[in-house]
C-alpha cells in the first residue's frame, strides 16, 4: 500500500529529472536565421532518400527507368508488396521478430538487475564494482571483432545455423550499455523510498521490481528500444552464425535479395526495405518521447 | 554537506550489513551472459591468434605464424590506412555538424521537436537497407543523378576508389549524426542558463557565447560522443560489406571487412583473429586516450559516488 503512494510521489519528484533538468537556454531573443537555415537543409538531406524509398516501391519496374526519381508514380502498384510478400520475407520477418523479443527481454532484464545491484551497493562491495569497471571496458571495446572466437563456440555448443546462436551473443553485446543508461536512471530514485521499502520490511528482491523497476518505466522503454533496434538491424551475427535461407533475418535477406535474381528489380528491393523498417517506426512513434529523452539523460549525464 | 555524505556512508554501511549479500547474486544473471559470449570471445580472440584453423580440421597451435603472415601481408598497412581514414573523416564531419544541430535542437521551439522526430528516422535503418538504397540512388545509369540529368551528381560513385570512400563517409555521416546530435542537445540543455546570462550582461554576441560558453561545457559530451563513435567505426562492417564489398579493389576494405574475408571466406581463423586483436588495442587505446583527454571520466566518478 505505502508501495503504491510512494512510487507516485517519487514519479512526479522523478519526472523533471529526466526532462527539465536545467532551464533552456534563451541566449537573445531574436531569431536565429543560420541555424534555423541549417536546421531545414539538413532535414532536406535525411528525408529526400527516404521519401524516395517511399515513393519508388509504388513504383513499376518499367516506370522506375523512365519517371522523374522524385516525383510520386502517377499509378501506384502494390506489386512490388505481393512479390516479396510472396517470397518468404513472412519468415525472415518472424526470424527477426523471434531474436529481438529472445534478446531485448533477458538482456533488459539482467542488466536491470545488475544496475540496481551497482546502485544499491553505492560502491561498498568489491564484486560490484569489478563487475562495473567490467561493463564500462565493455564499452570501450569493439565486440564486433570477437566474432571469430563467437562462431567457435556457438559450433562447440551445436548451436550453429540457428536462431539461439543469434540471441545469446547478442544478449552479451547489448549488456554493457543497458547497464549503464539503466544505472543512470535507478540513481535518481530518491533514496528515501529505498528506506521506506526497508522499514516495511521488503527484500531486495521485492524493492527491485515493486519499486524500482515501475519508477524507471522510462529507462526501460528506452533500453528495450535501442536494443532491439540494434538486434532487428544486426548485419554481422547473422552473416557468420547461420547458413540456411531458412535461418535468415531481414538485413541478411535484404542483401541475398539485392544480390539475387531479383536485384534488378529495385521497386521490389525498396518494397522489402520499407517492410522491414515498419516493425521499428511504430516501435519509434509509440515510444519516441521516452526513446530521445532517455537516450539524452541516459548518456548525458 | 557533511551531514549528507555522513548519511549516506552510514546507509550504505546498513546497507551492507543488511542486503548486502543479496545485492552481488542480483549482478550475476548479466555477468555470465557477459563473461560467457563477450569476455571469454575476447581472451579467444587473443589464444586463436596463435593457432591456425580452416574451420573443419583441428585447431593446430603454430605460434606467432598467423601473427607474421599478418604482418608481412602488405594488405595490412592498406586496410589500417583506410580505417584510419574512415575513422577520422567521419568523425571530422561527423563532430561539427552534431554539435551545430545539437544546439539548434536544444532550443525549446515547437518545430524543433518535430525535426528531431524526423531527424532520427535514419537511425531505425539497418546498415544493409541504408546500403542498398544509396547504390540504388548513386548508380550511374539509374539513379538520382540520371533521372534528374544534373551531371554533377551523375558520377561513377562506387566505381572511383576516392568517391566510393566518400560516399562511405557520407552515408555514415547520414546515419549517425542524429544520435550524436541527440547527445550534444542532451549536453547543451545541461549548461547552466547563468552563464549564458551573465554573458549577455556583458554584452556578448551569440557566436562569442558559443565559442566561450556552449564549446567548453559540452566537453564530457564530445568525449562520450567522440568514444562511441571512433570504437563504432573501427568495426564498421555491414555498410561497406553490401555497399562496396571493399571495392573498388580494395579502397575501401578496412579492418573489419579484413578479419571478415580472412577468417569466414578465406578460412584463414587464425590470420582473422589477428585483426580482431589489433581492432581491440586499437579501440581501447584510444578509448583511454580519449579518458585522458577529459582528464577523468564523468561516467566512473559519477558511479563511484553513487
Amino acid at each position: 500500500m505505502t508501495a503504491t503512494h510512494t512510487s507516485r510521489a517519487a514519479q512526479r519528484t522523478a519526472a523533471p529529472g529526466a526532462h527539465g533538468r536545467r532551464r533552456p537556454k534563451t541566449t537573445s531573443q531574436r531569431p536565429n536565421w543560420l541555424a534555423g537555415l541549417m536546421g531545414w537543409l539538413w532535414l532536406a538531406v535525411v528525408i529526400i532518400p527516404i521519401y524516395w524509398i517511399v515513393i519508388t516501391s509504388f513504383k513499376t519496374q518499367s516506370n522506375y527507368y523512365i519517371t522523374n526519381p522524385l516525383v510520386p508514380p502517377s499509378d501506384p502498384t502494390l506489386d512490388n508488396y505481393r512479390l516479396v510478400l510472396d517470397l518468404d520475407f513472412p519468415l525472415y520477418f518472424l526470424n527477426s521478430l523471434l531474436v529481438a523479443i529472445g534478446t531485448v527481454i533477458p538482456s533488459v532484464l539482467f542488466a536491470f538487475m545488475a544496475a540496481y545491484a551497482i546502485v544499491r551497493s553505492a560502491g561498498a562491495s568489491r564484486f560490484l564494482r569489478g563487475v562495473n569497471s567490467l561493463f564500462l571496458m565493455g564499452l570501450a571495446i569493439p565486440l564486433q571483432a570477437t566474432v571469430i572466437p563467437v562462431y567457435l563456440l556457438i559450433i562447440k555448443l551445436h548451436l550453429y545455423d540457428s536462431l539461439t546462436a543469434l540471441i545469446l551473443p547478442s544478449v552479451a553485446f547489448a549488456i554493457p550499455l543497458s547497464v549503464l543508461v539503466l544505472a543512470n536512471f535507478i540513481r535518481d530514485v530518491p533514496k528515501e523510498l529505498f528506506e521506506s521499502m526497508r522499514m516495511d520490511g521488503a527484500t531486495e528482491w521485492k524493492t527491485l521490481w515493486g519499486l524500482a523497476f515501475p519508477l524507471t518505466r522510462p529507462a526501460v522503454v528506452t533500453v528495450s528500444i535501442y536494443n532491439a533496434l540494434q538486434v532487428w538491424n544486426g548485419f554481422l551475427l547473422p552473416l557468420i552464425l547461420t547458413q540456411s535461407p531458412d535461418k535468415r533475418t531481414l538485413p541478411l535477406a535484404l542483401a541475398a535479395f539485392q544480390g539475387g535474381p531479383y536485384g534488378v528489380n529495385v521497386p521490389a528491393v525498396l518494397a522489402s526495405v520499407v517492410l522491414t523498417i515498419l516493425p521499428m517506426l511504430i516501435l519509434y512513434t509509440v515510444g519516441r518521447r521516452q526513446l530521445l529523452s532517455g537516450l539524452t539523460a541516459g548518456f548525458g549525464k | 554537506m557533511s551531514a549528507i555524505s555522513a548519511r549516506r556512508t552510514s546507509s550504505a554501511a546498513a546497507h551492507k550489513a543488511r542486503g548486502g549479500a543479496v545485492l552481488p547474486w542480483l549482478a550475476l544473471p548479466a555477468l555470465l551472459a557477459f563473461a560467457a559470449f563477450a569476455l571469454i570471445p575476447l581472451i579467444g580472440v587473443l589464444l586463436l591468434s596463435f593457432t591456425s584453423w580452416d574451420t573443419l580440421g583441428e585447431i593446430k597451435l603454430t605460434g606467432l605464424e598467423s601473427w607474421r603472415a599478418v604482418l608481412s601481408d602488405p594488405g595490412l598497412p592498406h586496410a589500417l590506412w583506410v580505417t584510419f581514414l574512415i575513422t577520422a573523416l567521419s568523425w571530422a564531419v561527423q563532430t561539427p555538424a552534431s554539435i551545430l544541430i545539437g544546439v539548434f535542437l536544444a532550443g525549446r521551439q515547437r518545430y524543433r521537436e518535430l525535426l528531431a522526430v524526423l531527424y532520427f528516422i535514419p537511425l531505425l535503418l539497418s546498415s544493409a537497407a541504408i546500403a542498398i538504397t544509396f547504390k540504388a540512388l548513386l548508380d550511374p545509369n539509374f539513379g538520382l543523378g540520371a533521372g534528374l540529368h544534373i551531371d554533377l551528381l551523375n558520377q561513377d560513385w562506387l566505381g572511383t576508389p576516392s568517391l566510393a570512400m566518400g560516399v562511405v563517409i557520407f552515408i555514415v555521416s547520414w546515419q549517425f549524426i542524429p544520435f550524436h546530435a541527440l547527445l550534444y542537445q542532451g549536453g547543451v540543455r545541461q549548461i547552466p542558463r547563468s552563464l549564458y546570462e551573465a554573458a549577455e550582461l556583458d554584452g556578448a554576441g551569440r557566436v562569442r557565447m558559443f565559442f566561450n560558453i556552449t564549446l567548453p561545457q559540452l566537453k564530457y559530451t564530445a568525449i562520450t560522443s567522440s568514444t562511441l563513435m571512433v570504437v563504432g567505426s573501427l568495426t564498421f562492417f555491414d555498410l561497406i560489406f553490401v555497399l562496396t564489398e571493399g571495392g573498388p579493389g580494395d579502397a575501401t576494405r578496412a579492418l573489419a571487412l579484413d578479419m571478415y574475408k580472412r577468417g569466414i571466406q578465406a578460412n584463414l581463423m587464425g590470420q582473422a583473429c589477428v585483426i580482431g586483436v589489433i581492432l581491440v588495442l586499437v579501440g581501447l587505446a584510444l578509448a583511454l586516450l580519449l579518458r585522458r583527454l577529459g582528464g577523468r571520466n564523468p561516467n566512473a566518478s559519477q558511479l563511484e559516488g553513487a
